[in-house]
């Protein structure tokens, strides 16, 4: 029998529910040689703000027991760079192409959507409210509903192509972004991105990214990301990207059971590029295991 | 670029802390140019989630070996690796050694087992030359004989002056370099600890002959997607970030900017 792996996000059509996480698979080609990019339901590529950015000083990673803090700071080619750069590699493959967009103030976010939308090979939006690492923007929108909801707006008048929030993880009540983000004519939203997290050498007593702060990734952190997808789940209709610490198709299937319409995988791309393609095929294999003929039949399944 | 489960042909203890891990990868071996690396996936280190990237020793059409020291966790456990045992591996990595410039005359410089990432290079060099290798104590000067069997002048160097001269390897460099009539005419193939690669690149700037220095950096992904392993490279009006697994690992001494 078959099962239909095919889901949509707005008006986004992905051949499997699964995609990569934004900062885990540069822009597509750092991964070509090693994954069939053509397999993937979506690639996300790394954060793009309107204009070119350095990024942090080194140390930008540290590895700590499941998983990794990271403070890379968006650094990026810019709207511009993107176009000339990238899309010429990415518009031959049959994939859709999300990507991931920031702003230190919140007109970026309109600029860098007004210089993208015209791009055909650039199929959705995700909106980074969340990154812990950039002091001006990122997060300080992500965890104030207000602004959040005037970022969403904004986006929303400029394009009609799909716009996924990226929620962050340390808010109080994260069904009432998940909330504005759909009042505010989102199409989808993503969950989680990396837990601000701290490491220290306690050797010179410093701490071990040059940004002192950074943000967990990895298996450690996917039981919040679950619970996380659990009470969006429950504040909104709107499908749910699910990600953090995914690293085998079990971990892909809890977060559709706890109700996520599609996952990205992300840190594990950096332990085992063929994570992705994995999971896809272990969805498919429960799928018919479990004798459902679609793998919407599981999303928000879980028993609580 | 290739991924592959490679099977462990041989581990052993080569000299003091030092071990030979030789794989069977039929398809990464063949690929590899002088001064590339691998990532490995350590096993049996189930909550340690990145890769270990290392320069490759040596390679042919049947595998790749690479030569470690137990510096920390990951290779603490690669020690329990045993023959037969399967080890994912990410390579060949990065861009490794230039060819040698027509005219030039090459020289290999390395701290510690720094030259395991020579050791192609020196193979591949139409010409050969002098190497000069440092260590801390004879122990730590590995492999001369393999340099010598290819036809190098081996100069060894240590800290202690149990082997060769006593001191830096640059004791050893800097009398040498004097001598040389025509400086401009060097090329300098350089691996080694952060402080030596410098060292060169500072006389290659200042006495005007090139210097390929492989930049050894904290590394996650291997790829180029990370922008983890990034260092300053000159640019016209300034400096940009340079990711030493896709850019590097070499870059030449006129490139680096170092930073304190």
């Amino acid at each position: 029998m078959s099962v239909a792996l095919e889901i949509k996000i707005g008006s986004m059509e992905m051949k499997n529910p699964v995609t990569v996480a934004s900062g885990t698979f540069g822009y597509g080609p750092e991964y070509a040689d090693l994954v069939d990019l053509n397999r993937l339901g979506a690639i996300t590529v790394k954060g793009i703000g309107p204009e070119e950015h350095v990024g942090n000083a080194t140390p930008r990673t540290f590895e700590t027991r499941g998983g990794m803090l990271n403070a890379i700071g968006l650094p990026g080619p810019g709207a511009k760079g993107f176009i000339e750069k990238y899309v010429p590699f990415l518009a031959p493959y049959d994939v859709p192409v999300i990507v991931n967009i920031w702003g230190k103030g919140m007109e970026d976010y309109g600029k860098v959507v007004e210089m993208l939308d015209a791009e055909d090979t650039v199929s959705a939006y995700e909106i980074n409210l969340s990154c812990p690492n950039v002091k001006e923007g990122g997060s300080a929108f992500g965890t104030d509903t207000d602004s959040f909801s005037r970022v969403i707006e904004l986006v929303r008048g400029k394009t009609q192509k799909p716009i996924i929030p990226k929620l962050a993880p340390n808010v109080s009540d994260i069904g009432a972004f998940a909330k504005a983000a759909e009042d505010g004519g989102a199409d989808a939203i993503s969950i989680m991105n990396s837990y601000p997290a701290m490491a220290i050498n306690i050797e010179t007593l410093e701490p071990e990214l040059a940004n002192r702060t950074g943000g967990l990734s990895g298996p450690a952190i996917k039981p919040i990301a679950i619970k996380l997808v659990w009470d969006v789940a429950k504040a909104t209709k709107l499908p749910i990207i699910g990600m953090g610490g995914i690293y085998e198709p079990e971990d892909a299937i809890e977060f559709m059971v706890a109700g996520a319409s599609a996952v990205a995988v992300g840190t594990a791309n950096f332990t085992d590029p063929s994570t992705a393609i994995r999971v896809i095929d272990g969805i498919e294999s429960y799928l018919v295991e479990k004798g459902h003929s679609s793998v919407a039949n599981i999303v928000g399944t879980v028993k609580a | 670029m290739k991924q592959e489960k490679a099977t462990v042909v041989e581990h052993h203890n080569f000299q003091g802390d030092y071990r030979i891990l030789r794989l069977a990868a039929p398809a990464v071996g063949p690929l590899v140019k002088p001064g590339q690396f691998l990532e490995l996936r350590v096993p049996r280190l189930d909550d340690r989630i990145l890769r270990r990237p290392f320069s490759i020793y040596k390679a042919d059409a049947e595998g790749a070996s690479i030569l470690y020291k137990t510096v920390g966790r990951g290779t603490e456990a690669m020690v329990s690796l045993q023959v037969g045992d399967e080890v994912d591996i990410i390579g060949p990595l990065g861009n490794g050694f230039p060819e040698l410039t027509k005219g030039k005359v090459p020289v290999l410089v390395a701290g510690g087992y720094g030259n395991a990432a020579l050791y192609l290079k020196a193979k591949e060099s139409p010409v050969k030359g002098i190497a000069f290798f440092g260590g801390r104590t004879a122990q730590d000067i590995l492999c001369i004989e393999e340099f010598q069997v290819l036809g190098w002048d081996v100069r060894p160097a240590t800290d202690d002056g149990s082997l060769g001269t006593k001191g830096l390897v640059t004791a050893s460099f800097d009398p040498w370099m004097a001598e040389q009539e025509n400086v401009q005419s060097l090329e300098l193939f350089v691996c080694g600890p952060n402080p030596m690669l410098k060292a060169m690149g500072d006389r290659a700037i200042e006495h005007g002959f090139t210097a390929w220095l492989s930049m050894d950096k904290n590394m996650a992904c291997g790829v180029g997607a990370c922008l983890t392993c990034v260092i300053k490279r000159k640019t016209t009006d300034g400096w940009e970030w340079a990711r030493c697994c896709k850019d590097g690992p070499v870059f030449e001494s006129r490139e680096i900017l170092w930073e304190e």
